[in-house]
């Protein structure tokens, strides 16, 4: 499973990295809070509430210091005996104010594992369903591994983004303010002060973070340097020890190796720096505020008190904490931002086109032998064809396909096939021979519409096929692709996944059909035996005729089939052969064919190269014809 | 464990020691700080004393400045120590994964030994580096402000105790038991993500059976249930930020009742009071720090044991103690081999292997999937140990040979080939460095490499992509069986090393074999007939035992497995494409 990573350096998430290129922050950022707001807006406005609730109570809680001293530690001194009436009634309603703010810490706190955890589910099933309706061209321009990095890597940026970064930006936002307002009010002259010094720690973690972010740009290419000499070597380990060349790839690595830990020395440092100089300039600016306080109080300046220069002081410290943390979210949000970009961007990818409307219904022949639509599964199908005067025909499905005039190119500027007319009756077995690249497995995916022909047409029992459904031309196709994927879960379940109705009895039934029937039984737990990670623990002749029987029980009319040219050995092979024969017997079969028995027996061999049919007709003609085929046929003799 | 990979800081010793130093330090000035704006307060502004508070507020900016430097250079070390440690580990990794041999190499996939190198090793650099800048200053800061805050008053120090064995008591019945379930969910949602990628590789199965509402009921489903998992989880996270605050406030209101008590009584002063008043953050912004720090060692954990297996694997191809350093020549003896994948374990899968090569002789293997060809001829050059028995080259037991020096002389060519990124030149002097271009292009002929190269525009010069992905599989084979030759070896093993190539290169190869080398012992493995029918002598391999040994006539007559080969292949299922595809 070799999956593309996004390189993400070392380093605490959001400090001091180069933040990425973001188109439209703000259109992204309304668009995430679209996807929360349609399922949680209930949900957020509580949470809001709560974030100012324990905001506010906060903030009360540096204001009752002035209080504390200023109208009831100071009066009582001057009292001969002192009365603690007052101070406990205020520390009775302090504490209630407390009570509340830590109580909607933690409805916030709750809440927000829903509305994170809710969004994300949502998102990840709105990805997953649009992915599964993309057309084939969007994962062939694809590397999985970027597909797969918007599932793990964009959606936990988003994760941390929505459970922390916002939430934490809001509370900065609110604390900021209100702060700001109660120091305003309290002493604008000191206020001044702190901003001065604000302005200051924001001024040197801008230029710190500009430092780290040219370092982690060059860890992050020497990382992806050293990433890719390891996964290199490490596939071609076995040949470094055949060859013996242990020290020469070793020296090869420390090289690299050694600049990665340079670059990322650097990053690290500067990033690690930005905390202890805006902590030190925050302690700076206390001091400060502290200094001119005191002047101010020793001088009476602008009534300032003991008690407003304590209760200042500890504004200065509430204040200077989330302006800190507000450049780090701010960073970080950018980064999900960056992560959420590439997560719309497959959804707003345009999903697989379907115009057709005939469809393939279960039939049967009423009295009058006319063919009428049912419900049971008859074993016939029909393709139900309405018509723009309103009526609606019935046509048997019999698995007639012709080709006329087909060009198709996967980009429009280059053709790979030109002008391919092919004509398959019910029940024959057409083969494609050619050189790799000659354009068989082309030809068969334009069948089943994955790929739309640019030219000419491709009729199915003389139906269009672009008006044929597509679920319902796959349904009428079964395909044996030349590379077999299975999937996790049981054998029968791996069976099952051709006709999800079967019957374990007509799985079983099928597996023997597919020459699997044999291999299945002396597996360790038989049908029931689980397969993992794409069927690895079995080999690939027995993964390909698990694929056999796959499509055997679809029991479809019209097979595609591309034979494997991996190299399994002569007896496996011999069964895959068999099974793949049992499984053609009374189908229209196209074969993509590496085997001459296959090719042998064939009703029509089409010869492709470079995109064309050059040569058309059964095994006997073109030997017969001595073109191509004889000369591929015979092989060696054709090079001497 | 954490001794194993603190072994490895090296020559970052001192940075690892300067770090927690200077992050203690800085924790020092910033407990001292609240104590002397104490100071400020009580001996100037009361006072009324203008000479106090500026020699005060100096101090403060002293104190400060001193913190910043302090702070300035732990992170400095801490950056140094961190990734000089996650430098030396890879190093040391890489390393040793040198000396593994193959069965140690099978134990780890590719892709994971690539993760232990990379995200691992990041996962426990940042980790180190946290532990580096926290685990010393937070207890230091913890420590200092308590002794700072008894200095004041020590029965007031009390709420703190109270305060900070609240919040440790309820942080660890949080964390604990959700360090388990969290393991479990995560378990789940990589499980979410396998199936993703299963979608994304087979999303032609799924569309061509049309089952895009099937799977998408079944994610949907999966999404579901691991929401609800992360919601039971994570509730119990939403307990620690509201505990904290239960014990901030708890701190502040207990602090301004007792604490009015003892200014009143005249045992501490307004301003100190004050000062008590910042520890409170002071102590549990250091709880809170330790506990992350804990979170994050738990963390990396996992992958700390990972990189401490690759670390810790030996070799298990033990060396021998006089290493025999010329092979003598290319004869190969198999003395009743037994061999087993699992040492000790499991079902053999050779048996009872005997027979003998000549020095020049070429044999040719043939049998089934899973019949141990490739077993049987990777204990030559001692890629593998065999359980009972013994292989000799050269008349020499082959753990007695210097490893390098018997896989000089019996070079091999791998089933699975890799060729790496670099000129093709730069890939055949895999075999020779010091080969001369003449010498490299006179082995590209033999292997008749020669003739597709001439036709690429760089010719000789051709850059390949990393593992080979811009040449064909023929073509591919062909230069690795070059790469071989130019090694000028006493034994030659080509392992299935010729299915790509059509019949007649591959003829013509053999040919150039039979002419170019003839001293040197070689070994066919093929699942083609033509391939070995004019070797020397044809060995039949089935189920891991000799099935059949002879010339291509004698088996043809006795042997039915050789026979019923032969039959299918003659009845038509060559390659018959493969020959197309390689012009």
């Amino acid at each position: 499973m070799a999956q593309a990573k996004e390189v993400r350096g070392p380093g605490p998430r959001g400090a001091g990295q180069p933040r990425p290129k973001v188109e439209n922050p703000g259109l992204l950022l309304k668009r995430i809070m679209g996807e929360v707001f349609q399922h949680y807006l209930p949900h957020c406005i509580i949470v809001l509430i709560c974030i100012v609730v324990s905001a506010l109570a906060n903030v009360q809680a540096s204001l009752f210091l002035k209080s504390l001293i200023d109208d009831y530690i100071v009066p009582m001194t001057q009292q001969a005996a002192p009365d603690f009436g007052p101070l406990t009634a205020a520390l009775i309603r302090v504490g209630c104010i407390y009570a509340v703010g830590v109580l909607a810490a933690w409805l916030n706190a709750r809440i927000m594992v829903n509305v994170t955890q809710g969004t994300l589910r949502n998102l990840r099933t709105q990805l997953f369903t649009h992915m599964e309706s993309l057309p084939i061209k969007y994962f062939d321009q694809h590397p999985h591994g970027d597909i797969m990095s918007v599932y793990t890597n964009d959606v936990d940026t988003l994760r941390q983004m929505l459970s922390q970064s916002i939430p934490q930006l809001v509370s900065s936002a609110i604390t900021i303010v209100s702060v700001f307002a109660s120091m305003v009010m309290m002493s604008w002259q000191l206020t001044v002060v702190t901003m001065c010094m604000v302005a200051l720690m924001l001024f040197c973690s801008k230029k710190i973070t500009s430092m780290s972010g040219k370092y982690f740009i060059a860890q992050q290419r020497d990382l992806g340097k050293v990433n890719g000499y390891i996964e290199e070597m490490m596939e071609g380990q076995k040949v470094v020890k055949v060859f013996t060349h242990e020290q020469k790839t070793l020296a090869g690595f420390r090289e690299l190796n050694d600049k990665l830990k340079d670059s990322a020395k650097q990053a690290n440092a500067y990033a690690n720096i930005i905390m202890p100089v805006t902590a030190q300039l925050g302690n700076i600016s206390y001091a400060v505020c502290a200094l001119a306080g005191a002047a101010m109080a020793v001088g009476g300046i602008g009534g300032t008190t003991l008690g407003t220069v304590m209760a200042f002081l500890a504004l200065n410290k509430s204040f200077n904490m989330p302006i800190s943390q507000v450049s780090m979210q701010a960073n970080s949000i950018i980064m999900a931002l960056a992560g959420a970009e590439r997560i719309f961007k497959l959804m707003d990818e345009p999903s697989e086109t379907d115009e057709g409307y005939v469809t393939l219904v279960n039939a049967k022949y009423d009295k009058d032998d006319n063919l009428v639509e049912t419900s049971d599964r008859t074993g016939i199908w029909a393709w139900k064809h309405p018509h723009h005067d309103g009526t609606t025909t019935y046509h048997k499905l019999e698995g007639d396909i012709t080709f006329t005039g087909v060009d198709f190119g996967y980009v429009p500027e280059k053709t790979v096939l030109h002008d391919i007319n092919l004509y398959g009756r019910p029940g024959q077995k057409i083969a494609f021979v050619g050189s790799t690249g000659a354009g068989k497995t082309t030809i068969t995916n334009l069948i089943n519409r994955f790929y739309d022909i640019s030219d000419g047409k491709i009729r199915y029992d003389g139906i269009n096929i672009s008006k044929i459904k597509k679920d319902d031309l796959r349904r009428s196709l079964g395909i044996v692709l030349q590379e077999t994927h299975l999937f996790t879960g049981t054998v029968m379940e791996n069976i099952r996944y051709g006709r999800l109705e079967a019957t374990d009895e007509e799985c079983i039934a099928a597996a023997r059909l597919a020459n699997a029937d044999g291999f299945i039984k002396r597996l360790p737990d038989g049908y029931n035996t689980m397969l993992t990670n794409d069927g690895a623990n079995l080999s690939q002749g027995q993964r390909q005729l698990l694929a056999i029987a796959r499509a055997a029980v679809a029991d479809p009319p019209v097979l595609i089939l591309d034979e494997a040219t991996s190299s399994i050995d002569t007896r496996t092979e011999a069964l895959v052969q068999r099974g793949m024969d049992g499984l053609m017997y009374g189908r229209t079969s196209f074969v993509i064919a590496h085997r001459l028995s296959t090719v042998r027996n064939a009703d029509c061999i089409a010869v492709l190269e470079q995109g064309r049919i050059i040569e058309r007709g059964s095994h006997d003609e073109l030997i017969a014809k001595k073109g191509k085929y004889y000369q591929l046929y015979t092989g060696n003799l054709a090079e001497n | 464990m954490i001794k194993k990979l603190v072994s490895h800081l090296g020559e970052y010793k001192r940075a690892a020691i300067l770090t927690p130093l200077f992050s203690a330090l800085e924790a020092i000035m910033d407990v001292l700080l609240p104590t002397i704006m104490a100071f400020i307060i009580d001996q100037g502004i009361e006072k009324g004393d203008m000479n106090a508070i500026i020699k005060y507020g100096l101090l403060t900016f002293l104190v400060a400045a001193l913190a910043l430097l302090l702070g300035v250079l732990a992170g400095k070390f801490a950056a140094e120590a961190s990734t000089g440690l996650a430098g030396n580990l890879r190093d040391a990794m890489y390393e040793n994964i040198q000396h593994y041999s193959f069965s140690n190499i099978d134990k780890y996939s590719t892709a994971g030994l690539v993760t232990r190198m990379t995200t691992d090793v990041t996962n426990v650099q940042n980790a180190f580096q946290m532990i580096e800048r926290m685990c010393v200053r937070a207890p230091v800061h913890l420590v200092f402000a308590l002794i700072m805050a008894s200095a004041i008053s020590g029965s007031l120090t009390m709420v703190f105790v109270v305060a900070i064995l609240f919040l440790v008591a309820v942080l660890a019945s949080i964390m604990i038991p959700t360090f388990g379930i969290f393991d479990r969910v995560f378990k789940n949602y990589d499980n979410l993500n396998a199936s993703v990628q299963e979608n994304i590789s087979a999303i032609r199965v799924v569309k061509s059976f049309v089952r895009e509402h099937f799977e998408n009921e079944k994610y949907t489903n999966a999404c579901e249930s691991l929401y609800k998992q992360f919601v039971r989880a994570e509730s119990r996270l939403s307990f620690n930020n509201p505990a904290m605050l239960v014990s901030v406030y708890g701190c502040n209101l207990a602090l301004s009742w007792f604490g009015a008590h003892y200014v009143l009584n005249g045992s501490i002063t307004t301003g100190q009071l004050n000062a008590l008043f910042g520890y409170i953050m002071n102590i549990l912004m250091a709880l809170m720090m330790l506990s992350m720090a804990f979170v994050m060692i738990s963390m990396s954990a996992a992958s700390a044991r990972r990189i401490v297996e690759v670390l810790d694997e030996t070799t298990d191809l033990p060396a021998p103690k006089a290493p025999v350093s010329t092979v003598a020549d290319g004869g190969i003896e198999f003395d009743h081999v037994t061999f087993k994948y699992k040492h000790g374990s499991g079902q053999p899968v050779l048996n009872d292997i005997t027979f003998t090569i000549k020095p020049g002789e070429t044999l040719g293997i043939i049998g089934g999937t899973g019949s141990a060809k490739s077993s049987l001829v990777q204990l030559i050059p001692r890629l593998y140990d065999p359980e009972t028995g013994s292989v000799k080259v050269g008349g020499v037991d082959v753990r007695d040979y210097n490893l390098d020096v018997l896989r000089r002389e019996v070079s091999m060519v791998l089933q699975k080939n890799v060729l790496f990124s670099g000129t093709i030149l730069d890939n055949l002097r895999w075999g020779d460095e010091s080969a001369s271009e003449e010498e490299c292009i006179r082995v590209a002929k033999l292997a008749c490499a020669d003739e597709f190269i001439e036709r690429f525009p760089d010719k000789y010069n051709t850059w390949i992509e990393q593992g080979g992905s811009n040449v064909s599989g023929g073509q591919k084979q062909r230069l690795t069986i070059a790469r071989a030759l130019l090694r000028k070896p006493k034994v030659l093993i080509l392992d299935d090393s010729t299915s790509a190539v059509d019949t007649a290169t591959d003829a013509k190869i053999r040919k150039a074999f039979r002419e170019e080398i003839p001293g040197t012992t070689k070994i066919i493995i093929a699942q083609r007939i033509s391939s070995v029918q004019d070797a020397d002598r044809i060995l039949v391999l089935d189920n891991g035992q000799i099935n059949g040994l002879g010339t291509h006539e004698e088996l043809l007559k006795s042997n039915t497995i050789y026979q019923e080969v032969y039959n299918s292949q003659t009845q038509g299922s060559g390659d018959f494409d493969k020959q197309g595809g390689e012009q």
